[in-house]
């Protein structure tokens, strides 16, 4: 089953699968059907109903009639992605995440270090932006190769 | 849940929905009028999280008032006297300033909100106030770092976002009063006495002030009544424009 929603990319990140961003959650037989325990990325992420759909139709294709439960607890962490999958999003051209910051509360003036250039690999890299072209990416743009690249935020 | 409480919990989870609601529409009428591209980008970024945990909250709220409303028919079949937001998400925009001090404020309210009502008793509502508060986290950056930019920038950002800062003063005090609904409901885990996250708030909106070189408005006159149903006359115009869509095709999808 974990092959099947394998294939099923992230509709916003194609590089990455439903599985290997860590929103699947759970997977079980409920009588004639199955139930995918997904939980989103962000509150309002607009990718979710667009991935329900692709999860549901996936299996469909395969015979397999399914259902999408959304689950919220615990709370979706960029911990969750495997070291492959943080490699497929160097090589696709956005910065992986780094640790998630669990330092208390307000996190004005204590940035982590910057995130390193998919491109080039150099750490002189600029934040031009928190929130990038969806909200689970930031901007930024390399000193040193001048590529401006997006990085996904550690949350 | 005895009747007295889901009553209680019902109109506490509109407080919390209905600001994020409201605030969140605010924001979203930034889109396309962004200072630069980025801050469009940002500010949309930042309704778009606001609106997704007005729609989880709101959901929550149907559920546990058990009527058959749906997050749908409270956002847009209630009318102004029946919104709890808190007056200060519903104040118009103004110039990119007052947008700015109106969102750190808040954010950072928020933020220590989410903080305790991530550990509250109720699992669904733990569920998303922990989702939230990862989000509040980049709000209060986003809103900090611009509130720094602008206070310590020039000497026209400076004067503006000073005049921002002493004209949403008097909308902050209505955040942290509280009721007898709060405390009820506090005294049981279900929710975050809004009184007992004022002295933590004020410390670090200090902080960020400071080192804005901006100076904190004295404590005068506190607009109050969001909570309670009594709003400006803002919020009128800003259902007119939000419900319309839904008010004049109801039940329409696509």
């Amino acid at each position: 089953m974990l092959a099947m929603l394998d294939e099923v990319k992230d509709p916003e990140i194609p590089v990455l699968s439903v599985v290997e961003l860590g929103i699947v959650r759970g997977v079980r037989q409920e009588g004639s059907e199955v139930v995918i325990d997904i939980t989103p990325t962000y509150s309002g992420c607009p990718a979710m109903h667009e991935i329900a759909r692709c999860v549901t139709g996936a299996l469909a294709a395969r015979g397999v009639t399914a259902r999408v439960n959304t689950v919220f607890t615990p709370a979706w962490t960029t911990d969750w992605m495997s070291e492959e999958a943080r490699e497929k999003l160097r090589r696709y051209g956005i910065a992986p995440p780094g640790k998630a910051d669990e330092s208390p509360l307000i996190p004005l003036m204590r940035r982590a270090a910057p995130p390193a250039c998919p491109f080039c690999g150099s750490h002189d890299t600029t934040t031009r932006s928190d929130f990038g072209s969806t909200a689970c990416k930031s901007l930024h743009s390399c000193n040193a190769c001048h590529q401006p690249f997006e990085h996904f935020k550690a949350i | 849940m005895d009747e007295q409480t889901s009553r209680d919990f019902f109109e506490y989870l509109l407080r919390l929905g209905d600001d994020r609601l409201i605030l969140g529409h605010r924001v979203s009428e930034w889109c396309g009028h962004g200072p630069i591209l980025e801050e469009d980008i940002a500010l949309s970024n930042i309704a778009l999280d606001l609106l997704g945990q007005a729609n989880l909250l709101l959901q929550l709220a149907g559920q546990v008032e058990g009527q058959g409303r749906d997050q749908d028919a409270l956002a847009y079949f209630r009318e102004a006297t029946q919104f709890r937001n808190a007056i200060l998400c519903e104040t118009p925009n103004g110039d990119f300033g007052d947008t700015i001090v109106r969102q750190f404020l808040y954010s950072v309210y928020a933020l220590l909100v989410l903080d305790q009502l991530q550990r509250c008793r109720h699992e669904a509502l733990a569920g998303i106030a922990a989702k939230a508060y990862k989000e509040a986290r980049y709000h209060v950056r986003h809103s900090g770092e611009w509130l720094i930019k602008l206070g310590d920038g020039t000497e026209e950002s400076h004067r503006r976002v000073q005049a921002a800062l002493d004209k949403a003063w008097s909308y902050t005090g209505e955040l942290f009063v509280g009721d007898d609904i709060e405390r009820r409901l506090a005294a049981q885990g279900l929710a975050v006495d809004p009184a007992s996250v004022r002295e933590g708030w004020l410390a670090q909106v200090k902080d960020v002030v400071a080192i804005a070189t901006l100076t904190l408005p004295a404590d005068g006159y506190m607009q109050r009544g969001g909570r309670t149903g009594r709003h400006t006359e803002h919020l009128g115009h800003l259902l007119a424009e939000m419900q319309i869509v839904a008010r004049s095709f109801p039940g329409a999808s696509w």
